[in-house]
């Protein structure tokens, strides 16, 4: 593998930009990942980046059962964005159709209308699901383009595997 | 051949197509704005992309599933959907719910108006472009999403009504602690109220925006902050108050907030204002709880009748119309989002304002397509926007359930 080959591998894994689009989600879900993204978990200290462009973006993070109505646009913006491209399909919604499973608008499953990498599942997938999801997209990731786990960044830790337990309310909120 | 005339150059009219993927939007809704030069001189809506069908599914669904696929609406304010579609069903089964169920059920629902506020006070600081206060105020809101998740066990769908109470209970141990979560909150929201009247990054960038004057908003029907921050008076928790709501009007405590400014500036305060007034709500419920049972129990098959349940969601009146038929399935089942209300009033704010005024104006109303994309036909200035006409649709389902009927017993 060329160095310019192996510095571009070793950049998609270190700093994936992903986009999120909502396919006829209920928001539950688009909040979480927002939340996954905001201070607390901070999923940008993986070097993920939100866009807004499907152009810049590596992986889409799709969220909701895809509806009639928005299929061609969610295939059109797939096609839109430059290769290689992840899609990550948030939410039981996303993954299964979930509630909506079997209403006549709804195709059920971000799959049956373009190829998807991961499923988080979950009604919403709580923020620690989702940085989950998305630390083992990146391991997976980084085992395909051949990039050693080493070689990534030193806080690149695994975080803890989602538990049941339930946050703090005395939460740290900083003085400002 | 050259002529001295003068002639008046009209600035050609753009149309500008936003959506239904767009920055600025975080849900799929598509906006064509006609401008010319900077100015926004015609806004169509375009909806639909989020249309699941909700209401047609919730017809082959029992009750009890409708709870949660009503929920399932929005992830925003599920808490109202779930809350009201249970209001419903009481309603219309003409039982009397035990009173800590109704406290708990209120608690939740300003518990959620809490959160949703605080939500879209940071998607307000994000489209000014403010965002150190945007990622503040999603911090301070895992506060208030902790809590709810310690009371229900899910962080955005409670799912905590069923028909004839709660699902859960606020346990004693709980209660002191929610009490501090309150006043962390409290502080925190007083210092957004500041941030938002007296920083000038924020404070600039949407006064004068927006303009819907009273009489406009009466007219077009806004409901919710959108016609409070018009001084419009409407809210149905003090107007028509339901469950403890009742109670908790009758202290005398609580006013209405109002604005008169009429303009973005104006909403925003309403919501901030309004976001510690729902702490006080929330405090006064935690206070005034009493004890009993949580729940009663309602036979599954509903009387035939037909009932029409309204609540003060964060964005405004939701109106759930129930018609039962002595089954344990609804006959129809008919949501009318606040969001639906609102986008009426939504072509004549943005007409007249800069381009790069959009995204504050339209996420002043607080858009929440998934809530209104029940319905497909949206009436805007007289202009008819269908994407998919409705007799399409009809005869789209109809075929769809006669080839897969869902769950007939
Ligand atoms: S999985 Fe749940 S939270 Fe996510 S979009 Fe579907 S219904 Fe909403």
């Amino acid at each position: 593998m060329g160095f310019l080959k192996r510095l571009f591998n070793k950049a998609k894994v270190k700093s994936p930009w992903v986009f999120h689009f909502n396919s006829g989600s209920c928001n539950g879900c688009d909040i979480e990942i927002i939340a996954a993204l905001m201070p607390r978990l901070d999923l940008e200290r993986f070097g993920v980046k939100l866009v807004g462009s499907p152009r810049h973006a590596d992986i889409m993070l799709c969220t909701g059962p895809v509806t009639e109505q928005i299929k061609p646009r969610l295939q059109r913006i797939y096609e839109q964005m430059a290769e290689p491209k992840y899609v990550v399909a948030v939410g039981s919604c996303a993954c299964s159709g979930g509630v909506f499973r079997g209403a006549y608008n709804v195709l059920g499953g971000v799959d049956q209308a373009i190829p998807v990498t991961a499923y988080i599942p979950g009604c919403p997938p709580k923020p620690a699901a989702i940085t989950y999801g998305a630390y083992q997209l990146l391991r997976v990731l980084a085992d395909m383009m051949g990039v050693e786990p080493a070689q990534l960044a030193p806080e690149f830790e695994e975080p803890a595997p989602p538990s049941p337990e339930c946050g703090t309310i005395e939460t740290e909120v900083a003085e400002i | 051949m050259t002529s001295t005339e003068k002639r008046v150059v009209i600035p050609p009219r753009v149309s500008i197509p936003i959506g239904p993927q767009h920055p600025a939007l975080k849900e799929p809704g598509m906006f064509k704005l006609t401008i010319e030069g900077e100015y926004i001189v015609d806004a169509e809506v375009n909806i639909g992309y989020n249309h699941r069908g909700v209401e047609k599914l919730a017809e082959s669904n029992t009750h009890i599933q409708n709870l949660y696929l009503l929920a399932r609406i929005c992830g925003i304010c599920s808490a109202t959907h779930n809350g009201n579609y249970a209001q419903a069903v009481e309603f219309a089964a003409e039982v009397e719910i035990p009173e800590r169920a109704k406290y708990i059920r209120t608690l939740i629902w300003e518990l959620d108006r809490i959160h949703s506020h605080i939500l879209w006070l940071g998607v307000a600081f994000h489209e000014v472009g403010f965002d150190t206060a945007f990622m503040y105020t999603w911090r301070d809101r895992e506060v208030v999403m902790d809590m709810l998740e310690s009371i229900s066990g899910n962080r955005v769908h409670h799912d905590m009504n069923t028909v004839g109470g709660v699902r859960r209970n606020v346990p004693d141990e709980l209660v002191p602690r929610l009490l501090r979560g309150l006043d962390r909150l409290e502080e925190r929201m007083k210092y957004y109220r500041d941030v938002v009247i007296y920083e000038k990054t924020f404070w600039d960038r949407v006064a004068g925006v927006g303009i819907l004057e009273t009489d406009v908003a009466k007219r077009t029907g806004a409901v919710g902050p959108t016609a409070r921050g018009s001084n419009v008076p409407v809210d149905v928790r003090f107007n028509d108050p339901t469950q403890a709501y009742i109670p908790m009007m009758d202290t005398g405590d609580f006013e209405m907030v109002l604005s008169d400014r009429c303009d973005v500036a104006g909403r925003s305060v309403v919501r901030v204002v309004e976001t510690l007034q729902a702490i006080d709500m929330c405090r006064w419920l935690l206070q005034n709880m009493p004890d009993g049972p949580i729940r009663e129990r309602v036979r599954p098959r509903i009387q035939p009748n037909e009932v029409l349940a309204r609540h003060e969601a964060p964005r405004g009146e939701l109106i759930h119309y129930l018609v039962t038929n002595g089954t344990d399935k609804p006959e129809r089942i008919k949501v009318r989002a606040p969001t639906h209300a609102n986008w009426v009033s939504m072509a004549h704010t943005l007409r007249g304002n800069y381009l790069a005024d959009a995204p504050i104006i339209l996420a002043a109303i607080d858009p929440c397509y998934s809530c209104t994309d029940r319905v497909v036909i949206v009436d805007a200035e007289d202009d008819t926007m269908e994407l998919v006409p409705l007799d399409v649709m009809r005869v789209r389902a109809n075929k769809w359930y006669k080839m897969h009927p869902r769950r007939e017993e």
